[in-house]
């Protein structure tokens, strides 16, 4: 799609922005604008803003926590909250979390360790923007590394997201702890995503596996239809 | 002034680093140990002006993650 516009944020201590930058060429044939996260303001007209994985701030205070307070993320919220998609992988997924953009929290890993290897998804809900070039029940395989990734929230906010549709990948085996499996979440509105696994590590066959670039497939066709 | 705030996970948060930290104890040989929780003390230094409702603000919008921590503070006499 020409004329796709979108922004990679980049805090002090992301290190996936890159990866990111290059998935969303790759699949768009539009590089994004990249945004500094001390930034006031969001370039205009986006139509995707992907928060990347990393260890913004060192991780300091919890994961994600500094950066959801940096300047442009009330940038992000304004545009979140008039229909922009987000996507937040991993440290962004903590970010966003953290900013109260998607409810719940992201813990230290149930067995502490950092994990790093490919995890087998299941895609939960394949009628979301960032998902409809899946099916649902679909099996895909996409790449986990993070040590915060133990998803929580509690008994009422889990049964709501489950029926409500909000939860969009859960993991066939369960790699953190996380509550239910649950490997990504949707907000109420459908256009914030947040997921450990990192799709732009998986969307070419040299990558090992492609599986992650259907759903930035599914962003782009999504505004095709719009 | 000093002001101390204690931040903890809520009660039935699972804590793995608690846990991780119990049994670590338990590999030191000291017995007894039931369980372990571990938190977070964030050391304030701040005007004398200000308010428990200030303090409050800085606690709910950073200090502590309101979906899996408690929190508490305390003035410390200088």
């Amino acid at each position: 799609m020409s004329g796709f516009r979108s922004a990679v944020i980049t805090f002090p201590g992301s290190n996936c922005d890159r990866d990111m930058a290059v998935a969303l060429e790759k699949v768009s044939g539009t590089a994004p604008e990249r945004v500094w996260h001390g930034q006031a303001d969001l370039p205009e007209k986006l139509d995707f803003i992907a928060l990347p994985g990393g260890f913004s701030y060192g991780d300091y205070l919890r994961s994600g926590a500094m950066a959801a307070r940096s300047p442009i993320m009330r940038a992000v919220i304004d545009a979140a909250n008039a229909g922009v998609p987000v996507l937040g992988v991993c440290n962004g997924f903590q970010v966003l979390t953290e900013s109260g953009l998607l409810p719940g929290a992201l813990m230290r890993n149930a067995a502490i360790r950092f994990v790093c290897r490919d995890a087998q998804l299941v895609v939960e809900n394949a009628g979301s923007r960032f998902t409809s070039r899946y099916t649902s029940g679909q099996a895909i395989t996409i790449p986990v590394a993070h040590h915060d990734g133990n998803y929580f929230a509690d008994d009422e906010t889990l049964d709501r997201l489950e029926n409500e549709g909000q939860v969009a990948f859960r993991y066939a085996e369960n790699v953190n702890g996380s509550a239910r499996a649950i490997a990504g979440v949707l907000n109420a509105a459908g256009n914030v995503l947040g997921m450990m696994p990192h799709p732009e590590r998986a969307i070419e066959t040299a990558h090992g596996c492609d599986d992650g670039r259907a759903l930035f497939e599914s962003v782009i066709a999504g505004l095709v239809a719009a | 002034m000093k002001v101390r705030v204690h931040v903890s996970l809520k009660p039935g948060v699972l804590d793995p680093q608690g846990r991780a930290i119990q049994h670590a104890l338990e590999g030191l040989g000291f017995g007894g140990v039931n369980d372990v929780r571990a938190g977070r003390l964030i050391e304030l230094d701040v005007d004398e002006a200000t308010s428990d409702a200030a303090l409050d603000d800085m606690c709910r919008k950073l200090l502590a993650n309101m979906v899996i921590e408690n929190y508490r503070f305390e003035r410390v006499a200088a």
